[in-house]
């Protein structure tokens, strides 16, 4: 590529601009790649950047001297041409010969972009409003991925002045972990509206489309944590659904999955049988909720109680549910009804069950089928059973199972 | 008859017309098929929208200050960004252009009027339903869209009856459009003056000529999108529902094809007004007028084929993305011919930089600088990473504040001696130009910077390594937002004022409007045309 060497001179910029402490937050160019194809975007994008800024001392050189020279102030006298043709073709034939030189390497990139063929690995990205799910199908792993700042920080609960995390609406439950120096690819789709699956350094942006699989390619070289952000606006938390990708080392990521394997065998709707993952949340409180699953398998025939239902389901609830039906219960309506109160969770438990399991199309009101039946029933138990709700009915996973039917 | 002195014009007119004066009241306004009439209309009505609009910037800008979410819940902020962007598109820059077609159009091929005098006054008040739709749709419950403006579903599916009124808004905003598109057209290539042969128009009729097209063309686009969305709706039509058997990304395709003429729409106008200053004040012709206009048509052509890029991260196959990239960047060569015009306009010239000059050299540099990102943009790997980011909301805020916007502002000091008959304060006028300038450089060159380390457009709130930059945004945005008050006073106390302008305010200004017509106009002009040379 023609400007590979110019790289080293933005290297040496960039590295400059860090090591002034001062300024290390005023980052003014793309982050570090990381990836074949990032790397490419990164010098890319500075080829053109020196095109551009030799285009523009040029043509701001000629105006500011036309500005300060031409002017009648200091006594300049007007000519009166005003078409030369030899000059008007020059300068319509040296711009689209620029703009060859730019295509070639930048078609090169798209090409590989888009080459997802062999990849070492896949990896399904669900999303969701507004959480990530990851089904990593030849290892055998899925899980959802939820923001983990608290609201407070958000809310500034604590007064304008608290302290936030570092990684603040950068950071989540489960990460996503990849093997450094694999190819992996991606199938994003969308369970509800269009979103978009960005990692800055891996240069990836994805939308995930309700109803289709698009695919899209990364292979990390380096081992660490690489942040991103949904890019398309998804709805009222789509600021608040943040990617982050974990790369280990072969050997780390092997324990990782096997790790995730004991945890939680997939609880799918579809994959049989339904595995209870809830509770493990009670034995192990500090526990992250959403996707925490169990350490070892409970029997799904197992009784709750009221309280250990109560217990997870106010975690669960404040994962999958506080976003839009608020911590409070109060909703915000009438986009996202008030649940204190509310007819279908004062009502009969069929109806409650069925608008959790499947949603209400057209409405928000996403299905939330692919949760663990003891988790639903968390969930619903508690919100049967709090602010102003006393029905005093604790729901069993079996019931949950039983309505899926 | 092209000696015919302006006075003899004022006098014979006073004579043989007096009972055409303008009617006194509300009913002027409310009845009035006068093309200067409309046009005043037009522009009070989008200045209106754009301190609107402005005031909703303002708001998420207050609220990006810091990170943390201090004023308003996500719902609503993602509400202010979408009828923001609703509000500045269709509201603020398309009525403004339409103002000064309205005004100039006749003016400049020397008509006596608009074509459909009584048309005018009806898509003019079209406007007025669509804004209350618009800005009445935050009052109903659930809030405005929240879906950005670019409509898309099954977002725009799941909200309330707010979306309902944004589609009529929208289809409203594009009958009148149409409206006006056929006026205008009409009224250009039918009720020149003799001599005034197309070659010897005025650039700007010629931009608003090509720019009436692309209206008729897409603005019917528009409208079938969005009846789509609302039979999928309320009509159980699914033709944007995978579920159904649609598909999401039409909507973007089709919405896009409308979209990027659009994006044209508000700027070649622009570009109109920018070729009759920079002449005017180099006191010199405006160089390469014949490849102006052939410049002003390729990019109008191309416009058509380039709705892509707006899409390269939907997945389309590499040869999608490859053709969208090559079209893309050709737009930059009649583009570059164009700023290379108007700098070869400058050179040798004789110029002064009175308040319209200010403008149009900002929109000059600014308008480039908005290429060039616009350039990087076009890339398709490089779009891939800025995509939705801040990088987008720097580019086309450099291309439509800086480029669109400062044109009209530019255009406003430089016609409304003309229109109103008297002088505005030159040194406001300055002082407006010099704040805009900076707040404007403040508030958006920092969000390239944003873009490029990856922050998201339409978020509420952001990550730390954000804060110091949305710091500066935000400080400019006020600076900017504040300073157009400046404008507005500057404009009301020179309307009201007894500051009279000469006939001639500009001395190297050499259209029909200038050279034929008195100062104040009549209320009625060119009844009989005038003969060009």
């Amino acid at each position: 590529m023609p400007w590979k060497h110019l790289r080293a001179l933005a290297g040496i910029a960039a590295a400059a601009s860090l090591s002034v402490p001062a300024l290390a937050d005023y980052h003014v160019d793309i982050l570090p790649p990381v990836t074949p194809v990032s790397s490419e975007i990164y010098s890319l994008h500075w080829g053109i950047m020196y095109v551009c800024m030799a285009i523009f001392v040029v043509v701001f050189g000629a105006m500011f001297w036309s500005i300060f020279k031409h002017r009648r102030s200091v006594g300049a006298k007007a000519a009166q041409f005003h078409e030369n043709t030899t000059i008007e073709v020059i300068w319509t034939i040296v711009p689209f010969v620029i703009l060859i030189a730019i295509a070639y390497p930048a078609t090169r990139t798209v090409l590989a972009m888009k080459d997802t063929s062999a990849p070492d690995m896949s990896v399904k990205v669900t999303a969701y409003q507004w959480k990530w799910e990851y089904d990593y199908q030849q290892d055998g792993v899925r899980f959802l991925s939820n923001l983990a700042t608290p609201r407070a920080q958000i809310d500034e609960r604590e007064g304008p002045g608290a302290a936030k995390n570092d990684n603040y609406l950068l950071e989540v439950d489960n990460p996503m972990v990849v093997p450094v120096g694999k190819k992996v690819r991606l199938l994003v789709t969308s369970n509800d509206v269009i979103h978009g699956w960005y990692v800055p350094q891996l240069g990836v942006n994805q939308y995930g489309i309700p109803g289709f699989v698009k695919d899209a390619w990364f292979k990390i070289e380096k081992a660490g944590t690489y942040r991103g952000q949904c890019s398309q606006i998804c709805g009222k938390e789509h600021g608040y659904m943040p990617i982050v990708v974990v790369a280990k080392n072969p050997d780390d990521y092997a324990a990782w999955v096997k790790e995730m394997k004991a945890k939680a065998p997939p609880a799918l709707p579809e994959a049989v049988p339904q595995q209870a993952s809830a509770p493990a949340a009670a034995a192990a409180p500090e526990q992250a909720p959403a996707a925490a699953p169990a350490a070892a398998p409970v029997d799904p025939n197992k009784k709750w109680t009221m309280d250990e239902l109560k217990a997870n389901g106010e975690k669960l609830y404040a994962a999958n549910c506080a976003a839009c039906h608020q911590p409070t219960g109060k909703g915000m309506p009438p986009a996202f009804p008030p649940l204190d109160g509310s007819k279908v969770v004062t009502g009969p438990k069929a109806a409650h069950i069925a608008t959790v399991l499947k949603g209400r199309p057209g409405t928000a009101m996403a299905p939330f089928e692919r949760l663990p039946d003891a988790e639903i029933a968390a969930i619903i138990t508690f919100e049967r059973n709090s602010w102003g709700n006393h029905t005093g009915e604790a729901i069993q996973p079996a019931e949950i199972a039983a309505a899926r039917k | 008859m092209s000696t015919m002195t302006p006075a003899a014009d004022a006098h014979g007119h006073d004579h043989a017309h007096e009972h055409h004066g303008p009617p006194h009241g509300i009913t002027r306004w409310m009845y009035t098929t006068n093309h200067k009439d409309i046009g005043t209309m037009y522009l009070w009505f989008a200045c209106t929208m754009f301190f609107i609009g402005g005031t909703m910037a303002l708001g998420i800008r207050a609220e990006l200050f810091k990170p943390g979410l201090q004023f308003f819940d996500p719902q609503f902020f993602n509400s202010l960004t979408t009828v923001h962007g609703l509000v500045m598109v269709f509201g603020a820059i398309m009525p403004a252009f339409v103002g000064f077609a309205n005004w100039l159009v006749p003016l400049q091929i020397g008509a006596a009027d608009m074509a459909f005098p009584r048309l005018n006054n009806w898509s003019f008040w079209l406007l007025i339903p669509a804004a209350l739709l618009l800005i009445g749709s935050f009052f109903v419950p659930g809030g405005a869209a929240g879906s950005g403006w670019t409509l898309y579903p099954p977002l725009i599916i799941q909200q309330g009856m707010s979306i309902d009124m944004t589609i009529f808004a929208v289809h409203l905003l594009g009958a009148s459009s149409i409206m006006g598109s056929i006026n205008i057209i009409t009224t250009i290539l039918n009720m020149r003056a003799p001599g005034m042969t197309l070659m010897k128009m005025p650039l700007f009729v010629w931009t608003w000529l090509i720019t009436a097209y692309l209206l008729i063309a897409v603005m019917p686009v528009l409208a079938g999108a969005v009846t789509m969305l609302l039979t999928d709706r309320h009509f159980g039509t699914s033709f944007f529902n995978a579920a159904g058997g649609g598909d999401p990304t039409m909507f973007l395709h089709i919405f896009w094809f409308f979209g990027h003429p659009e994006v044209y729409i508000m700027i070649l106008p622009a570009f109109g007004i920018i070729s009759q200053i920079i002449p005017a004040f180099a006191r010199k012709p405006l160089f390469g007028y014949a490849s102006m206009v052939y410049a002003t048509a390729s990019i109008a052509i191309l416009s058509f084929i380039v709705w892509g890029h707006h899409m390269f991260t939907v997945g389309m196959p590499a040869a999608g993305n490859l053709f969208f990239m090559y079209a893309t960047m050709l737009i930059a060569v009649p583009t570059g011919v164009k700023i290379f015009n108007w700098i070869a306009t400058m050179w040798r010239g004789e110029m002064t930089f009175e308040t319209p000059m200010l403008f149009a050299v900002g929109f000059l540099c600014l308008f480039t600088i908005g290429g060039f990102s616009g350039l990087v943009l076009s890339i398709v790997p490089v779009d891939i990473t800025l995509h939705n980011t801040y990088y987008v909301v720097a580019h086309f805020h450099y291309v439509l504040v800086s480029g669109a916007l400062f044109a009209i502002m530019g255009g406003v000091y430089f016609w409304l001696p003309k229109w109103s008959g008297k002088m505005y304060n030159e040194g406001l006028g300055k002082l407006h130009f010099w704040l805009s300038m900076i707040g404007f450089n403040v508030a958006f060159f920092p969000q390239h910077f944003l873009g490029l380390a990856g922050m998201p457009r339409r978020i509420p709130d952001y990550a730390l390594q954000f804060a110091e930059w949305n710091m500066w945004s935000s400080i400019g945005a006020f600076i900017f937002g504040f300073s157009q008050l400046i404008f507005l006073y500057n404009v009301v106390s020179t309307v009201r004022g007894r500051n009279a302008a000469q006939q001639k305010q500009w001395e190297g200004a050499d259209s029909l409007e200038w050279t034929h017509l008195p100062t104040p106009m009549p209320y009625h002009t060119f009844e009989t045309a005038p003969v060009v040379k």
